[in-house]
Parts: structure tokens; sequence; C-alpha cells
């Protein structure tokens, strides 16, 4: 199948590549825009780890193809990392010891992120609710509901 | 192959499961995305994200039932690319949109390049993964009779993980006018090679109104309705057991408080 040309904005960048249509988003911000963040687990939408923001709704990166992208608005980890609000959500993790080996961490910061666009105040239980389909293999689930608990409250306070 | 919000497809084809020649991408065709309610019949279009029908006002007030259980389909991530109408030519007998329509009766408008004809929602769910649908046709959307002030509905699954498959579910709907129940319809999830409507409970419960029928009565019906598939960790006798009780309890509730949420 021939290439097909596709101009999208990442990370608030605009990228041109040449793929294959047959390419998932994951594996294009991995290989093509070399943005290593989103991690690529079982790569038929259950462990959540390639979750990205297409457009500002958060989708499993290995269920899009990259030609499905031509105009949309990308934001992977990386982006989220670099924003306000992402480096704050980053901080409560390192703080609530919310990773181990950090495979599953983009994917629960991006999932994350969009809870707290939709719900700044989430009760404990929408929070476990929302992320239910991001997998931690360390099992680190409480940690993780008590960074995006301890992000919800400061905001609040603030 | 239609390629719409992909989150059954694009795994088929990560697993080489499936190797379509050609997939043609419809997310970018106008006017399947849309939800309106028009004298009596809520209309949802195809390609409508299953989170904007969780969301919309419409769907809360004319089929709450979809409200419901649409909170039990997969994650948010999923449901905010998976699409109302992939959903349903997928026919999974696990899912809980095929069970949905059945109970509500509804009818799928499909469109070919020949014209269009409608299809009642018990009349497209054939078989494992299999549909009315024939080639060169395309689900564009599917009517709804709006839930008036004397309808009733109910939604409940059991499934081992929150987001998981179920491993039975049922979902009800009914009228209730002049003392009577008129066409209750309850349609299982993971209890047959497709979405599967209760005849036998249906006519059972329409009789009885307004006594309910005893919890064998009700596994007895069942009996005659279900085929519940096995596998390594469920049998078939669990996933009855797991139907009855939720027969059970939709009964209860379209008694008790006429199963308005």
């Amino acid at each position: 199948m021939s290439r097909r040309a596709i101009t999208l904005r990442v990370n608030g960048e605009e990228v041109t590549a040449l793929v294959e249509p047959r390419l998932n988003l994951a594996d294009f911000l991995r290989q093509e825009a070399e943005l290593t963040g989103t991690h690529v687990g079982c790569e038929h939408g259950v462990c959540g780890a390639c979750t990205v923001k297409v457009d500002g709704r958060a989708v499993r990166g290995c269920l899009m193809l990259a030609v499905q992208c031509e105009g949309a608005e990308i934001e992977t980890v990386e982006g989220l990392a670099a924003s306000a609000q992402g480096s704050e959500l980053c901080e409560a993790f390192v703080e609530q010891n919310a990773l181990q080996c950090g495979f599953c961490t983009p994917g629960m910061l991006i999932t994350a992120a969009e809870l707290l666009d939709d719900n700044p105040a989430p009760t404990r239980e929408e929070v476990r609710d929302h992320l239910s389909g991001n997998y931690c293999r360390c099992t680190g689930y409480q940690a993780i509901v008590d960074a995006v608990m301890d992000v919800a409250a400061k905001r609040e306070m603030s | 192959m239609i390629l719409a919000g992909g989150q059954s497809v694009i795994p088929a084809l990560n697993m080489r499961l499936n190797e379509p020649a050609v997939l043609v991408d419809i997310n970018k065709v106008p006017g399947l995305g849309v939800i309106e309610e028009k004298g009596g019949v809520l209309r949802i279009g195809a390609l409508c994200r299953h989170e904007q029908v969780r969301k919309s006002v419409d769907v809360s007030a004319h089929a709450p039932l979809l409200t419901k259980a649409l909170a039990h389909v997969a994650h948010p991530a999923i449901r905010n690319r998976g699409t109302f109408g992939g959903s349903l030519c997928n026919a999974d007998a696990a899912a809980e949109l095929p069970a949905c329509v059945l109970a509500l009766g509804a009818t799928l408008n499909v469109e070919s390049a020949e014209g269009s004809r409608a299809i009642a929602a018990e009349d497209f769910f054939f078989g494992f993964f299999e549909t009315a649908l024939e080639e060169g046709e395309v689900l564009a959307s599917i009517d709804l009779p709006v839930l008036g002030a004397t309808g009733r509905h109910f939604f409940d699954e059991a499934a081992r993980r929150r987001g998981d498959y179920a491993l039975a579910g049922l979902a009800a709907a009914a009228r209730v006018e002049g003392g009577r129940m008129i066409a209750p319809r309850f349609a299982f999830i993971s209890c047959g090679d497709r979405p599967l409507l209760a005849g036998a409970l249906g006519e059972l419960v329409a009789t009885r109104y307004p006594d309910a029928p005893a919890e064998d009565e009700i596994a007895e019906a069942l009996a005659r309705d279900l085929e519940p598939p096995e596998d390594a960790v469920t049998s078939s006798a669990a996933r009855m057991r797991i139907a009855t009780v939720l027969a059970a309890r939709a009964i209860r509730e379209f008694q008790q408080n006429g199963g308005r949420a």
C-alpha cells in the first residue's frame, strides 16, 4: 500500500509525514515523531498505556490509524508534562509514589488529566472508575488514586 | 470492511484476526453523528460516539436505558471513540447496546447504493457476530420510540471487572397502562450466540401483573428462552443464575417504583 502524506499537530507543533495507512497512532508517535513517552502495551485497547489526547479527548493510540489524524491536534504525555496542569499531576505522582516501573504512567496521566478537566472535584470512586481502563502491573492503584485526589484537592484550594 | 470508531475492528487487525483488502473510513461522512427527537421518535446517528450518547440530554430524557447501559460499556477512552452504530454492527453477544436496542424495540435504518431499508432490531441480530446487513449496506441511524410517562426500564449486568464484558446482563423495557403491563421486553446479554429477547419470561410477567412471578418460575421461563454459553471460567449454569437474579430484580423494580430512574 502506498504511503499517504498527513499533517497534524503534536503538542502544539505541526508535523508532516508520509505514512503507511496501516500505521497506528501510537507507533506513529513513537517511530515517526520520536516521542517515546507514549507506551505500547497490549495493542488491543485493554491496557491503556498508549492513551493520548486527540482533539482534547483521551483515546487509545493503538486503536486509531495515523492517517485518521489528518488535521487533528494530538497531546502526548510529553506535551502534558510541559503544561502547568500536567506538571502538577506529575509532581503528585512522584510525591505519592504512584509509579514503580513507570510503564503505565503516561496513560494514567493523560486519563487523569481528562477526568480533572471534566470533573475538577471527583470522588475517589469516580477516579477509580475513570482510571479503570488503565492497567498498572505494579499494583499501584491506591497511590495513583491518592495522587489524583491530591491534585483535585490542591486545585480546589487555589 | 467499514471502519467507524475502530474499537473492535482495529484490535482484530492488530491481532491479525482479520485481513480486509479494503478498509473504508466513514468518520468524516457528514450527518451520521446527530441525535434528535422528532414526533415521538429518538433518532441516533450511527456514528455518534458512546460518550456523546451517554452525555446527551435528549437520550437521558427519552431513552434513559441507554444512559444507564453506556456507563458499563468499556472505559472512557474507548467510549470517546467507539460508535453506537459500530457496536450494533459488530453484534457481540456480550455487548450492552445490541441488547438495549432489542429491549427498546428499535428500528435500524440501513443505506446502500440501491436505496434504504428499515430493519427491526429483532430481525437484525442473526448469530455469532452476524447481522442482517447485506454486502454494500451501511447502518446510518437508529430510531427508538421515546419513553413516555408509562414507560419502564431496567439495566444491570455482572462483570468481573469494571468495563469488562458482562458474564450476564439484562436490558428491559415495558409500559404500564391502566393497571396492565404492556409488551415487557427482556433482552439478555451473554446468554446466547446473540442478544436474546426472552419471550416466555415476557409473557409470564405480563400475565401475572400486578403480581410478580416467583424466582423458580422466572428460572423455568428463562430455561426456555436462553442458551448461555460455557467457557473455561464461567459455566452455563452460573450465567443462568445471574440472568434469573437480574430478571427478578427488574420485575421487582417495575412493580415497586415503576423502574423510573
